[in-house]
């Protein structure tokens, strides 16, 4: 259980997907203009993340690792395109989903929502989910099972719709800022992101 | 057709500076800050992103009117994810060290959006040699803002350059001078606030966009 709040916490603040390792920045820069659109997003992500991480998880162990289909057969030289291909699928999954239950935020999500499937984040997700499982278990990072799975994902996620929220907060007030001319729109946005970045920098001091 | 009519050099020269996908088309930003704490890495991902987006370019437009349109995602992503396979494993086989520095940021080139974009919005248009001349465009262009970036944050925050230190040893504190490294350059933040002026300094010198 400890385990699960220590993974849980330290996935939002610590290693934030955004602030630690900018992954999914694309749709944070363009999506982040008004809280509403920029929430439904960051509960999509979340929701992708919530199937990707534990599906690339199985797929990792019970079929990718060294000797896990059969004796010295190791495949996971195919870990990058198997990733992907159930990651689209979900997306597609979830593409459908919205557009059925909420087709607002279909509309306001665009070209956006389609594009989670090349959002980093959620790769990026399930690649450092390869990389934790090799690490030793007493670390507050190592991934050992599907709930370990779960309890990152979901932190993940919590901590990219903070920040996508945050900023579009921040970026909704700043319209009726005077920013320069050549730093208007992408500049300014950038060093918004740079100094949460640094907000977020206290956390890295967290023990738990 | 000629191979290097004036519209080809076009293609190729208008990403390296008006058309820059990082500065302009803000597209793949979440690997030009993350790999660019130090020189050679940056150096090494930007190779890599050129070769990959050319030949995803090239292989995407030869197979452009066969693709069926609904799964044309699907079939990008597979063509991308085989190519950035073969670059990992040989960045893994030749230069191990960066590939140890660019841990799961390699993987990442599949969803870096310069790649996507490219492919939609160039090679499913266009002909393999303009795709090529596109793809190769495009990821120096990248490049050339993870150099640039690379190059302060490395040259600011450890005093060296490629892992030569350029700040002679007596200028520091601990042997009686007085400058020191500026540790915050080595940390994600700042590689946020160094892309913005790479911006603010880029759409000042074009202003007529």
């Amino acid at each position: 259980m400890e385990h699960f709040i220590q993974l849980f916490v330290r996935s939002i603040f610590v290693d934030n997907m955004i602030f630690a390792f900018f992954l999914g920045m694309c749709s944070y820069l363009a999506v982040s203009k008004t809280v509403k659109t920029s929430f439904g997003l960051g509960v999509a992500v979340t929701f992708v993340l919530l199937i990707t991480v534990p599906v690339d998880y199985l797929l990792q162990t019970k079929v990718l690792a060294e000797g896990a289909l059969a004796e010295g057969v190791d495949l996971t030289f195919l870990a990058f395109i198997l990733f992907i291909a159930v990651i689209a699928g979900i997306v597609q999954l979830v593409e459908m989903i919205v557009e059925r239950f909420s087709p607002s935020l279909y509309a306001a999500l665009g070209i956006f929502l389609p594009l989670i499937a090349v959002n980093c984040a959620i790769m990026g997700a399930s690649l450092f989910m390869q990389q934790r499982i090799t690490m030793e278990p007493t670390s507050t990072q190592y991934i050992g099972s599907v709930s370990d799975c779960l309890a990152y994902a979901l932190g993940s996620g919590i901590g990219w719709t903070l920040a996508i929220v945050g900023l579009a907060a921040i970026r909704e007030k700043m319209a009726y800022s005077d920013v320069p001319k050549p730093l208007q729109g992408l500049g300014i946005t950038f060093i918004t992101v740079g100094l949460m970045a640094m907000a977020f920098m206290c956390f890295s001091g967290l023990k738990i | 057709m000629s191979l290097f009519s004036k519209e080809n050099g076009e293609v190729f020269k208008s990403p390296l500076n008006l058309n820059n996908p990082v500065a302009v088309q803000v597209l793949g930003i979440c690997s030009a800050l993350a790999v660019t704490s130090q020189l050679k890495p940056a150096i090494v991902m930007g190779l890599s992103v050129t070769v990959i987006t050319a030949f995803a370019n090239v292989i995407i437009s030869l197979l452009r009117k066969t693709i069926p349109n609904r799964i044309r995602i699907i079939v990008q992503l597979v063509v991308v994810a085989a190519l950035v396979t073969i670059v990992s494993n040989i960045l893994k086989a030749y230069v191990y060290d960066v590939s140890v520095q660019l841990s799961v940021y390699v993987g990442l080139i599949i969803t870096n959006c310069i790649l996507m974009g490219r492919l939609e919005a160039f090679a499913m248009q266009n002909g393999p040699w303009e795709s090529f001349l596109d793809g190769v465009g495009n990821g120096l262009g990248y490049a050339f803002v993870l150099v640039v970036v690379g190059f302060f944050r490395e040259l600011l925050g450890f005093g060296s350059i490629l892992g030569f230190q350029i700040i002679p040893d007596s200028f520091y504190m601990e042997n009686g001078g007085l400058y020191l490294n500026n540790g915050m350059m080595t940390m994600p933040a700042m590689a946020l606030i160094l892309v913005a002026c790479f911006i603010w300094a880029h759409r000042s010198i074009n202003k007529e966009k």
